[in-house]
């Protein structure tokens, strides 16, 4: 039922004068997208590729939910058409961490901070994003992610921010 | 094979052993005559019958048979399983159950009991059910060892899932499963644990699934797809009761990957609301995009309904009109003689609070994958209410029940807006019509535009008090749009909007609780802690305006009020009481817990409330400032006593999030109409509060208790609002009395 095969990229068109398929990289696999250029990343890597840890939410850029990493940084999928998605390398959660977890998710898990849950994997990429760019940040940096929580789960977001930080400055 | 014991009230507790040799225990509601389907447990999507599985590597499976939809039923409800079967947390893996489903011959009943989300009683019924399936799991694996070494039971032990002999010898409960399942079950419900003895439950235990989460693993209702089906999108009348007058379909069907459109004609205006919600428009595609696509390029136009003269503005000035008039009220409570006391007051405090339209908006929005066989069918969406679900796909197909299956998955969300299945209904409709397996998506858009709302309403409350300051009458006149509309069950026209019971009724002599009903058309439904959320922030604010206006402190006001530490009737869903002592206690510890009466030269104020909801009591405290606009919010305290703690770790994400839902939604969300349609369509004009936005923390006190456990899911919200606004006010000496809180604030600072 849920086919969570991740596909190899397709051949290329065979329709002669079809416009050559759009290829991206998402979670270090190749790709390759010939339908319509305007779909959002959101559904290409929901409908298409089934990662569908990367959530719809709002459509407008709102929420954060469906935040993927888009060349290194937190980008609201929902937001991206394919056509400016192709040839980046996209990273959604399923491809966070190699094996294990990153130390965000370590961290997301220490910190018991999902209630539902389906704002979490925005709310980590956010974080994971925030950490590159401030490796020791402090209550206002971690205040400027604007991914919606519905449930209230920001206190326990700040402690696992901190809480990863720590884990990856001693790792350094 | 399978037997069956009688837990009383029709509750059994069910054996069996799966084919592979693993014990299987469940508990079913109903009647004992027919014989419970061994089913074995494959991966999440095979539907697992009992609640324990012990398989013989001694790995243990609980099923979880509750809607989770972030109240963190996956994990407490397991865990009371796992405590009388005593093995460790650590041993056992959590698995969602399927919707239980039995046709007991004698009418529709379910093998795992009740497993809707709502009324926060998920813990308080599992309380009773579950541990009993633990402890009985745990009598027959004792028993099977006693058989084995020829002991008597009574001189076995059991810990971490083994049996355990005097002198020391072990089997684990893996290698006792096979010959348990052939045991009898016991005659009597065995005893169960004594509190000292628990070793899972009060322990702080982070949430079952968290890896699945964290790793985008999970799987909501939208991530499950289904081969063949074709993804819908509804295009709705915006109108309340509109109905589509033309339509233009070519340029939707021209869009690559569209298959079809479909006409899903809406309720007849005023008929009960059995089904989808509005009258509307499906575009059938191949993916979601398409379908949104092919949505964008209907050209529809609308007729609008019988009331195109609703608004927002309209209905505050009936409802003032109908407080002003106070002709024909329906009768809520009335105790006393308020007419008298009024006459004998030394002081009157009055004032009005007008609570707005709310949206549920929960983070994932309605929808539902449906597939209609001829005689079958299957649904895969996020629920609260897979009972109703079962009925409606039955009402809608006459497929019978017992051939409907629904897979339960994790919910993004709930707050009420999924005790109502209308989504279902549309993905019925659109796949009856479409002959194919369809998946239904909605946009945030069509959540916040086509919602059942919290009630909108104005509460006029006055008070009398005697020259010692006691309160001695409390009116409560609300008119309000009903919550009970167009449902085919009956209720009192004022439930969902104002409860006879709760406080300061049986606290104050001479009482009066009025209602009026003020007609809308918008569709109205329950919304987290609702009656509660709705009328605690006027209770609690205008408690506090007498505490102003007479000069008294707020906290020493309410505890006169609540008096000595009783038990008092309560006919409300959370009752038979309602314990003032434990009210009191919250309250005490709140107001020390945040300083207060400590004098500030800050400029920070300090607000406090609390309330009674289902079985739970809660207090809240604020510490505020305002600064130009802008208001920051310094400290957030909560002090709650839900009885004996399951997840104390659980509970204080419910408080937690509890509190910031109320700041949320206190500060900047309301529903609004105008001309018979809903203004807001995205969280850009719903704005949940950021992060920024929100208390850094919220302090949580949790009172340990041995009362019986009440749920939590929704008690951590009725008192924080008024807690905040009274904190406002001591802040600016600015009283807020509409909701939103900020839109009012900066009109008035």
């Amino acid at each position: 039922m849920h086919d969570r095969t991740e596909r190899p990229a397709p051949p290329p068109s065979k329709h002669p004068g079809a416009p050559a398929p759009l290829t991206l990289t998402v979670n270090g696999k190749p790709y390759e997208h010939d339908g319509d250029p305007t779909m959002p990343l959101l559904w290409f890597l929901r409908d298409m590729l089934r990662l569908t840890g990367t959530k719809f939410g709002c459509g407008v850029g709102a929420c954060g939910a469906c935040t993927v990493l888009l060349d290194g940084k937190a980008t609201r999928s929902c937001l991206l058409p394919m056509q400016n998605a192709a040839g980046h390398q996209v990273t959604t959660i399923e491809g966070l961490a190699g094996n294990g977890l990153h130390p965000v998710q370590q961290a997301w898990i220490e910190e018991d901070v999902p209630q539902c849950g389906y704002c979490q994997s925005g709310q980590i990429i956010a974080a994971v994003d925030l950490l590159q760019r401030k490796p020791k940040p402090n209550d206002d940096d971690i205040a400027s992610i604007t991914n919606l929580c519905r449930c209230g789960t920001y206190p326990r977001i700040r402690r696992a921010i901190l809480r990863a930080a720590e884990t990856m400055q001693a790792r350094k | 094979m399978s037997r069956a014991i009688d837990l009383g009230r029709r509750r059994f507790l069910t054996v069996a052993l799966s084919a592979s040799g693993a014990l299987l225990v469940g508990v079913r509601l109903g009647f004992a005559q027919d014989e419970l389907p061994v089913e074995l447990l494959g991966d999440d999507l095979t539907p697992l019958g009992p609640f324990i599985r012990i398989e013989r590597d001694n790995r243990v499976v609980i099923g979880a048979r509750g809607c989770e939809i972030g109240q963190g039923v996956m994990t407490s409800l397991p865990m009371l399983i796992a405590e009388e079967l005593d093995v460790d947390w650590s041993q056992v893996r959590v698995i969602q159950l399927p919707y239980g489903y039995i046709d007991t011959g004698k009418g529709p009943s379910n093998r795992y009991g009740d497993q809707g989300a709502g009324g926060s009683t998920s813990v308080p019924d599992g309380w009773k059910e579950l541990r009993q399936a633990g402890a009985t799991a745990r009598w027959l694996l004792v028993e099977a060892a006693a058989r084995e070494w020829n002991l008597p039971a009574a001189q076995l032990r059991t810990e971490s899932g083994q049996v355990i002999a005097g002198d020391g010898r072990k089997l684990t409960y893996g290698a006792l499963a096979r010959s348990a399942a052939a045991i009898d079950p016991p005659a009597e419900p065995p005893p169960l644990k004594k509190p000292e003895q628990f070793r899972i439950i009060g322990r702080p235990t982070r949430v079952a699934d968290a890896h699945a989460i964290v790793t985008g693993q999970s799987r909501y209702g939208i991530d499950s797809y289904l081969a063949g089906a074709l993804t819908a999108v509804m295009l709705r009348c915006p109108y309340l009761d509109g109905t589509l007058d033309t339509l233009d379909d070519s340029e939707a069907r021209k869009v690559a990957g569209v298959r079809d459109v479909i006409r899903i004609p809406g309720p007849k205006p005023g008929q009960p609301f059995t089904a989808q919600l509005a009258d509307g428009v499906a575009v059938l595609a191949d993916n979601t995009w398409a379908a949104i696509r092919g949505r964008d390029a209907l050209k529809a136009a609308w007729k609008q309904g019988p009331w195109s003269q609703e608004s927002t503005s309209a209905l505050a000035a009936k409802a003032n009109e109908l407080l002003d008039r106070n002709e024909d009220g329906v009768v809520v409570r009335r105790d006393g003689d308020v007419a008298k006391a009024k006459k004998q007051a030394r002081y009157k405090v009055a004032a009005r609070y007008e609570m707005p339209f709310l949206a549920h908006a929960t983070m994932e929005p309605p929808g539902a994958l449906i597939d209609l066989k001829q005689d079958s069918a299957l649904l895969i969406a996020s629920l609260q209410s897979p009972g109703g679900a079962s009925a409606m796909i039955s009402d809608l197909t006459g497929i019978p029940r017992k051939a409907i299956e629904i897979r339960m998955t994790r919910a993004g969300g709930g707050f009420g807006r999924r005790l109502e299945n209308d989504f279902v209904a549309e993905a019925v409709l659109i796949a009856k019509a479409a002959g194919k397996p369809v998946k239904l998506i909605w946009t945030r858009e069509d959540d916040l535009q086509h919602d059942f709302y919290r009630p909108f309403g104005v509460h006029a409350l006055s008070a009398t008090l005697d020259r010692r300051k006691r309160v001695t009458s409390w009116s409560h006149y609300c008119a309000a749009t009903p919550r009970a509309y167009r449902e085919s069950r009956q209720r009192r026209i004022f439930d969902g909007c104002l409860e006879p019971d709760d406080f300061p009724a049986g606290l104050v002599a001479n009482l009066d609780k009025t209602f009026f009903p003020v007609p809308s058309g918008m569709p109205r439904g329950w919304w987290r802690a609702p009656i509660h959320t709705f009328h605690a922030f006027a209770v609690q604010s205008f408690v506090d305006e007498i505490a102003v206006e007479t000069k008294q402190d707020a906290v020493k006001l309410r505890l006169a009020m609540l008096g000595e530490p009783r038990q008092i009737p309560f006919s409300g869903h959370g009752g038979p009481y309602f314990d003032t002592g434990r009210l009191a206690h919250v309250l005490t510890r709140c107001a020390e817990k945040i300083g207060w009466g400590i004098r500030r030269d800050d400029g920070h104020g300090i607000g406090i409330a609390c309330h009674f909801t289902f079985g739970g009591y809660a207090a809240h405290a604020f510490e505020v400032s305002t600064e130009g606009g802008d208001l920051r919010i310094h400290r957030a305290v909560c002090v709650v006593d839900v009885g004996r703690v399951v997840n104390p770790l659980g509970l204080e994400a419910q408080m937690m999030g509890g509190t910031i839902d109320a700041v949320s939604t206190a500060l900047n969300l309301a529903i609004t109409v105008k001309d018979g349609e809903v203004q807001q369509k995205n969280f850009p004009d719903y704005p949940l509060l950021h992060m920024a936005q929100s208390p850094r923390s919220v302090e949580v006190e949790i009172v340990e208790s041995t009362a019986e456990p009440s749920g939590a899911g929704e008690i951590g919200v009725p008192s924080a609002a008024p807690a905040l606004a009274n904190a406002i006010y001591a802040a600016t000496t600015v009283r807020v009395r509409k909701l939103p809180i900020m839109p009012e604030l900066r009109r008035m600072l």
